[in-house]
């Protein structure tokens, strides 16, 4: 660092500074250019740290602050409770369900996802006609907001003549009480997710498939492995560091899913027995409905803690595949 | 990644297309298999984009009807009703000042991160100094936490500016983000060659004046994806709006969701109101969905 440092800045000179007045301007134009060379970098950068500090950091930080006060919506700051809310809160009944329902919704949308977004990826990268055509196509619904997806698909999966209920009876099952069955309404609303992000993941995945070098491929079919065996023992592999970038930030946006489980129905509690209320409508639930920013606030923070943990128990094993010789 | 931006920035920019072209026709024949697929591939393939524009079909479809049709079955037919609940949705929410809105807040955001984002990446990209390395560490670490719990005391914050209710209040958490730190910055790593910098040092000028006639036009490509994803992501954008802004001067998924609250029984009015709020993406999905598919696949090659 030092030595780069001085390729930059001339080295300040031992003799008197002369008297003439060029001279003089000389050595301070110098002077507000070296200024110019050692501190523009970290003007340039600050804006996000400025930013990340007030409105990111901060945020969380007090957070726990207000966790552990008696903290209204309108009145403000009230008592010191120290861990009262946590306690409060763990006791919840919908605490826990709320947990649940996230994680379950969770799982739902990613594994699906992941395994057919890569299926959707292997196809792209056939040798197809019009390309860019069938690329676009499976973006469509990225650039539809997650609330007009709720309610598109609130009606697809309404439980009176909704269109996938239509079919059900059409094929002679029973209709499925979409809204009422806690289940049910996990699977409606990971289907909504799996819609919008499906098409993203897939393009993730055929840009990390082309990556491959086409070498592997040719020394496959020397020891001669047919096509799904090359799928299965080459791309596959290939694709983990890929698999677990998409998996990780997954993890972060769908342990923090609102949007479509708020519009599932009018109240946007996630049902009369909160079949499908998620942590973060809890949040909402506590702060805005109930204006209590003191059990809000303890329920933030533990699903932070839930958040930070998640990705390191994804993290572990991804260490041992990288070393087993993943691709860097 | 690759040359094309030096191209562009020596032979200009068509030159740089023809180069693009001739990457591309070279990678065509990098997929598993050189020969053309089959039925199967194009019928899966059609069955998933079926699946992707199925929805907002079926949205039109229930809003082209009148709400005593919707009862008896959804013809598979458009109805004329479209217009009549367009209105309907005009008349229930503030459709036109969520719509400006959500124009004015997804354009500053998206016009504010790429400056601030490139003038990052910029430093550091191209730009020597003391604990580069780790701050840069440090800007993508901040991508794994999530901020959006912090909604609680940004809202206090927010309410002790006096700023619930307004714009500002959704804009300025906005205007700089890591993600587009980290993309510019490896953007301009490969894209700008450190000895064009070190020419206009020597001739002179600033560090502000490198970067606004070197730095800027090289991140051009890049910037303008950024602003893209920028823009889908504020317009698409729901969680903190919602709890922020008051109904009356919402963004359009604020709104939106307002439909439900008033209409709830009536789902050929809702369903209209998803379509209306729809189009303007969609025209921008038409004009700039090219970028975007560009954009995703060059971001998981270098992410």
């Amino acid at each position: 660092m030092a030595v780069t440092d001085r390729v930059h800045t001339p080295p300040p000179t031992r003799q008197r500074p002369p008297r003439d007045r060029r001279v003089k301007r000389l050595a301070f134009s110098r002077k507000v250019s070296t200024w110019d060379v050692k501190l523009s970098p970290y003007l340039y950068i600050s804006p996000f740290f400025l930013l990340f500090a007030v409105t990111g950091l901060f945020p969380l930080l007090y957070t726990a602050w207000v966790s552990l006060h008696e903290w209204n919506l309108i009145g403000g700051q009230g008592d010191f409770t120290g861990l009262e809310n946590f306690r409060f809160v763990l006791v919840q009944p919908f605490f826990w369900n709320a947990v649940g329902n996230t994680f379950s919704i969770f799982l739902l949308s990613s594994v699906p996802q992941v395994v057919l977004a890569i299926a959707i990826a292997a196809v792209l990268d056939a040798n197809l006609r019009a390309r860019t055509f069938w690329r676009m196509g499976v973006l469509v619904p990225f650039v539809v907001a997650p609330v007009a997806v709720g309610l598109i698909f609130n009606n697809l999966f309404a439980d009176q003549a909704g269109l996938f209920n239509e079919l059900l009876t059409g094929v002679g099952l029973d209709p499925v009480r979409w809204h009422a069955d806690s289940f049910a309404s996990h699977i409606a609303i990971a289907t909504m997710v799996n819609f919008r992000w499906m098409g993203y993941n897939a393009l993730i995945f055929l840009a990390a498939m082309q990556a491959i070098p086409r070498d592997v491929y040719e020394a496959a079919t020397i020891d001669g492995a047919g096509r799904l065996r090359q799928f299965l023992s080459v791309t596959v592999p290939m694709l983990r560091p890929t698999v677990i970038f998409v998996v990780i930030t997954a993890t972060i946006g769908g342990l923090q899913i609102f949007d479509e489980a708020r519009v599932f129905d009018q109240g946007g509690l996630g049902g009369a027995d909160r079949q499908w209320q998620t942590l973060t409508m809890y949040i909402w639930e506590l702060g805005w409905g109930q204006r209590n920013f003191g059990r809000a606030s303890a329920v933030a923070w533990l699903l932070f803690l839930i958040i930070v943990v998640s990705p390191l128990a994804n993290f572990l094993p991804t260490r041992r595949i990288a070393d087993q010789g993943g691709r860097r | 990644m690759s040359s094309i931006p030096m191209i562009a920035q020596t032979a200009g920019g068509g030159a740089a297309r023809a180069a693009q072209r001739g990457l591309g026709s070279e990678r065509r024949g990098r997929g598993s298999s050189m020969r053309r697929p089959g039925f199967l591939t194009y019928g899966f393939l059609g069955a998933v984009i079926l699946g992707s524009v199925f929805p907002l079909w079926w949205s039109f479809l229930v809003g082209s009807h009148d709400s005593s049709v919707i009862s008896r079955g959804v013809p598979l037919v458009p109805g004329g009703n479209f217009l009549a609940n367009a209105s309907t949705v005009l008349d229930s929410i503030p459709f036109w000042k969520a719509l400006g809105n959500s124009v004015i807040v997804s354009t500053v955001t998206a016009a504010s991160v790429v400056l601030f984002s490139t003038l990052a990446g910029f430093a550091f990209a191209k730009l020597r100094f003391r604990g580069s390395k780790g701050l840069l560490v440090f800007v993508i670490a901040t991508m794994a936490v999530p901020t959006q719990l912090g909604v609680v005391p940004l809202f206090i914050v927010m309410s002790k500016l006096g700023w619930t209710g307004s714009l500002w209040a959704v804009i300025v958490p906005g205007v700089v983000t890591a993600f587009g730190v980290f993309w510019m910055t490896q953007y301009l790593r490969d894209a700008l060659p450190d000895e064009l910098i070190e020419a206009v040092r020597i001739d002179g000028a600033s560090m502000i004046q490198a970067f606004w006639y070197v730095g800027l036009p090289a991140a051009r490509p890049a910037a303008a994806m950024l602003a893209l994803f920028t823009f889908v992501a504020t317009w698409t954008n729901f969680f903190w709006p919602f709890i922020v802004l008051d109904p009356s001067n919402p963004t359009l998924p604020v709104a939106l969701q307002l439909l439900q609250a008033a209409h709830f029984v009536d789902y050929s009015i809702v369903l209209a109101g998803a379509v209306l709020s729809t189009i303007p993406l969609l025209l921008l999905f038409a004009v700039a969905g090219r970028q975007l598919v560009a954009g995703i696949m060059q971001g998981a090659v270098k992410g």
